[in-house]
């Protein structure tokens, strides 16, 4: 690295590499069984006819057929063309909590105790997990005030989901669902919290922020009716601004016969030191993939740990995971439950991960992980300010809890470089930025969340990374426009995503669409 | 080959640097000549054509002669095709009219003009919506939404039209304010009416969703929002502007884009209505009034749609307001509210506040009004 600019010269892996599909071979295998002995054979015969006829494909399915040598040097290859969270500083990705996971985590996670336990056991033999789920649970209940959290949700926006199914069935209780049928938002709380209760079925009305980057208690006042169903808000925003009336929020929609769910996904910078109890909210979640610690698993393996205050537990999805003195049980005898919203129980990796991290912590662990992020945070804030061209909407002057919202639209209007540009610019230095920042009412945004995993010196080094793109666009434009230049690919073309016909989630959808 | 035609107005913004609020007419330019105002259009369109120079091979660039576009054109190193003729130091808004009737000839494929206010209406009666333009901001009132925020933008956004890059259009609003009327303290801007501009980007959007390429979708989404939720013995006024016109476009009825059309039933009663036939209609009836803000500063009341007055509003009562907006609109606002000015005080405080908006199907925001 140069010492003096602290920029790595860096250069990524570009390997070409097809679609695991593309480099199927008809008949080609992993591992070559041995043929059936005759004496096996004589008495359990072929072996697949003597499974039930209903359990039989009568397809095979379409799978790529490779060796095990180029099954791993695929995702090896692959590998090597990403910029994850144990390879970069990955501060960029704001508002995801991309934090350290301890690899002991994953020892506990893989091992054969977890990993031949089967979702259908009889609970009596898996009284250890039941007991995780059942602590965890206790944990999450004081951390939130809360009184009881299901872990069913595989992430936060099914969390989301299922909290505006919880506000559902509590107004059908009532009698009142038909006409209860608005959820208020925020447009800096996660996009999350208007898009889910409109899945389930609720009209949505936001809330603009004011000069200072908060909602204003009169625009709420202004959007709730005898029709406000509930208030799904997050706090920090997105922004990194904490609302210091969110008590008088929960009070007026209470008032107007709503009920409070507060989307704590990221609570990265309030451990130990504010909870949902408090500020009077009737149901809460946490993402265990961002706060604590357990792998994002690129939108996969994750949990959003759903909490509700004694008078909703009636509601929430089955099983519920409980203890009566002598053994974990599941409880299906929930009266009024919402249902399921995922299989099973949860994800229980990311639960014994979360598990074991908090574990590792203590509460006063806990409380040390937000003071570091939220320091960590300042920090970058005020180096960042020091940027030409960057600057931080909103709340001037005062500190955020632990994340910002930045914009570069001085850097656009003085050089016609985007934040696009410069996050392109950001992977030949190795760092990854990243580019969802909804609802994009920050012009050229981007947002960094430092975490508490970070030392100054890797911070100091992100923020060289940005201190050099920046002279590279007021000195030499092209240079950032044209980014990356040392890169996998050159620039994404986004313009497929708003043509159904052009793009496939599915290898067997790309053959219908191309019709192959 | 891609064409693009090069209009400067050589005097635009001349008024501004000795505070004269404008150069529209003679009188004034000579007045602001006399107060020491130099031309500095032409330096400015330079600062666009640099971003572009870099095309000029590949480009025809055809203009009006010498101050009008030429000596700009020649500066960056372009070799333009010189039309038309004008009496040099002398020009009015009647060559900037001339120019673009003439550069529409050429089947141009994007037309630059440097001005203001005045020169984009100019280019507007002229020629209406047939070319796509963009507007490189060197004049003193900039209220139309035809402009780049600075002469470099204008070039990098005409850049990235002229390489494809940038496919889509829009339409914005061309404003202007009697200049006459703005020097004694009274405001009253008109809306005159709307000009294509290429579609720019301004708010990256995220890689995970794919979105609409323009406000088409948003705009269809509001109107079907207000026509299933239209109540049966009910006038609605329809205001002026492209959102409003959308729910005119779904229930299949004549409308002006510029005017204020009634409808009852979902059925077209009268169009481009004034205040006094809006009074007769309404009367003792139920009404509802839908509203979009005009221009690039948010007005609800008071600018381009003056026929709304303050007895129209009050008769409708401030409750029956419904004012509609796609998200992308309010965001260009940079966070400014809602503005109202009707030219009654009383009024102006009482539609000041917060407002819900209709921003999309099932869709709402709140938003703050300022009078």
């Amino acid at each position: 690295m140069n010492k003096k600019t602290k920029v790595r010269n860096f250069h990524q892996a570009k390997w070409d590499e097809p679609v695991i599909y593309e480099l199927s071979n008809k008949g080609e295998r992993g591992i070559l069984f041995p043929e059936i002995e005759k004496e096996i054979e004589e008495i359990i015969g072929d072996g697949i006819s003597r499974l039930p006829e209903n359990m039989i494909r009568k397809q095979p399915p379409n799978l790529p057929e490779l060796s095990q040598m180029r099954v791993l040097k695929h995702y090896l290859r692959l590998s090597q063309q990403t910029l994850g969270a144990d390879l970069n500083v990955d501060i960029g990705q704001g508002t995801c909590t991309m934090k350290y996971s301890p690899k002991i985590n994953e020892e506990f996670a893989k091992s054969p105790k977890v990993t031949e336990l089967h979702p259908s056991q009889d609970e009596r033999t898996v009284q250890g997990i039941l007991e995780i789920i059942y602590n965890l649970d206790l944990f999450l209940r004081e951390i939130s005030g809360l009184d009881k959290f299901t872990l069913q949700p595989g992430g936060g926006s099914q969390a989301i989901f299922a909290m505006a199914s919880i506000i559902h069935a509590f107004h059908e209780s009532n009698g009142d669902s038909e006409k209860r049928d608005e959820i208020i938002s925020t447009m800096f709380s996660h996009p999350s919290d208007a898009a889910a209760p409109t899945v389930k079925g609720y009209k949505v009305i936001n809330i603009y922020p004011n000069e200072d980057g908060l909602p204003d208690v009169e625009a709420l006042k202004k959007a709730v009716s005898n029709r406000t169903a509930g208030l799904l808000i997050t706090n920090p925003e997105d922004t990194g601004i904490f609302n210091p009336k969110i008590k008088e929020f929960t009070q007026i929609v209470h008032d107007a016969g709503g009920i409070c769910g507060y989307d704590q996904a990221n609570a990265n910078g309030i451990l130990g030191i504010t909870r949902a109890k408090e500020a009077d909210f009737d149901l809460c979640f946490f993402n265990l993939h961002k706060t604590f610690s357990s792998p994002h698993g690129c939108g996969g393996p994750a949990t959003g740990a759903l909490g509700v205050t004694k008078e909703l537990i009636k509601f929430l999805p089955v099983p519920l995971v409980e203890y009566d003195n002598e053994k974990f049980y599941f409880n299906y005898d929930v009266p009024k439950s919402i249902g399921k919203v995922r299989a099973f129980y949860g994800v229980i990796p990311a639960i014994l991960k979360a598990y074991s991290w908090i574990m590792s912590l203590g509460s006063e662990g806990l409380k040390e992980v937000s003071q570091i992020a939220v320091l960590n945070n300042n920090y970058l804030l005020k180096k960042i300010l020091e940027i030409r061209g960057a600057n931080a909407p909103y709340a001037r002057g005062r500190h955020r809890i632990e994340q910002v919202r930045y914009s570069w639209n001085k850097l656009y209007e003085d050089t016609g470089v985007t934040t696009e540009d410069v996050t392109c610019r950001m992977v030949d230095f190795g760092f990854h930025m990243w580019s969802s920042h909804h609802p994009f009412i920050v012009p050229q945004p981007f947002t960094l969340e430092p975490t508490e995993s970070y030392s100054k010196a890797e911070l100091d080094e992100y923020i060289a990374g940005l201190k050099k793109v920046v002279e590279e666009a007021y000195d030499n434009p092209e240079i950032v426009k044209n980014a990356p230049h040392r890169s996998v690919v050159h620039k994404l073309k986004t313009d497929t995503l708003d043509d159904p016909e052009r793009w496939a989630i599915t290898w067997r959808a790309y053959l219908k669409k191309n019709k192959k | 080959m891609k064409r693009i035609g090069l209009i400067v107005n050589p005097i635009a913004g001349m008024g501004g640097k000795v505070g004269l609020k404008g150069t529209d007419g003679s009188a004034i330019l000579t007045k602001a000549k006399c107060m020491g105002a130099e031309p500095e259009s032409s330096k400015r369109a330079v600062k666009t054509l640099e971003r572009i120079v870099s095309l000029k091979d590949e480009i025809e660039l055809i203009t009006y002669p010498s101050e009008m576009g030429e000596n700009a054109a020649k500066q960056c190193g372009f070799v333009p095709k010189v039309i038309g003729t004008i009496r040099e130091g002398r020009t009015t808004s009647d060559d900037t009219q001339q120019a673009a009737k003439d550069l529409c000839k050429h089947k141009i494929d994007l037309l630059l003009f440097a001005g203001g206010d005045g020169t984009a209406r100019d280019i507007y009666t002229s020629i209406g919506d047939e070319l796509i333009v963009l507007g490189i901001p060197t004049g003193v009132k900039m209220h139309s939404a035809v402009f780049a925020s600075n002469p470099m933008r204008a070039g990098d956004l005409a850049l990235l039209y002229l390489q494809g890059k940038v496919k889509e259009v829009k339409e914005v609003e061309v404003m202007d304010i009697d200049e006459e009327a703005y020097r004694t303290g009274a405001v009253s801007a008109e809306l005159y009416g709307y000009l294509k501009i290429p579609f720019e980007r301004r708010y990256v959007r995220g890689m995970k969703a794919g979105s609409s390429p323009d406000e088409k979708y948003a705009q269809e989404a509001i109107a079907q929002e207000i026509i299933d939720n239209m109540e049966e013995d009910c006038f609605y006024i329809i205001g002026p502007g492209t959102t409003p016109r959308s729910i005119m476009k779904k229930l299949k009825l004549d409308n002006t884009l510029l005017g204020v059309d009634l409808i009852y039933g979902k059925e077209l009663i009268e169009k481009d209505l004034n205040e006094k036939k809006l009074l007769k209609h309404i009367k003792d009836n139920n009404v509802k009034l839908i509203i979009t803000p005009i221009g690039g500063q948010g007005f609800l009341f008071g600018r381009g749609n003056q026929q709304l007055s303050p007895d129209v509003i009050k008769e409708i009562g401030v409750d029956n307001i419904i004012v509609i907006a796609t998200v992308q609109k309010i965001n260009s606002l940079n966070g400014q509210p809602f503005l109202v000015d009707t030219g009654d005080r009383e009024l102006d405080d009482s539609l000041s506040g917060h407002v819900i908006v209709v921003t999309g199907y099932r869709e709402k925001i709140v938003y703050r009004i300022d009078s």
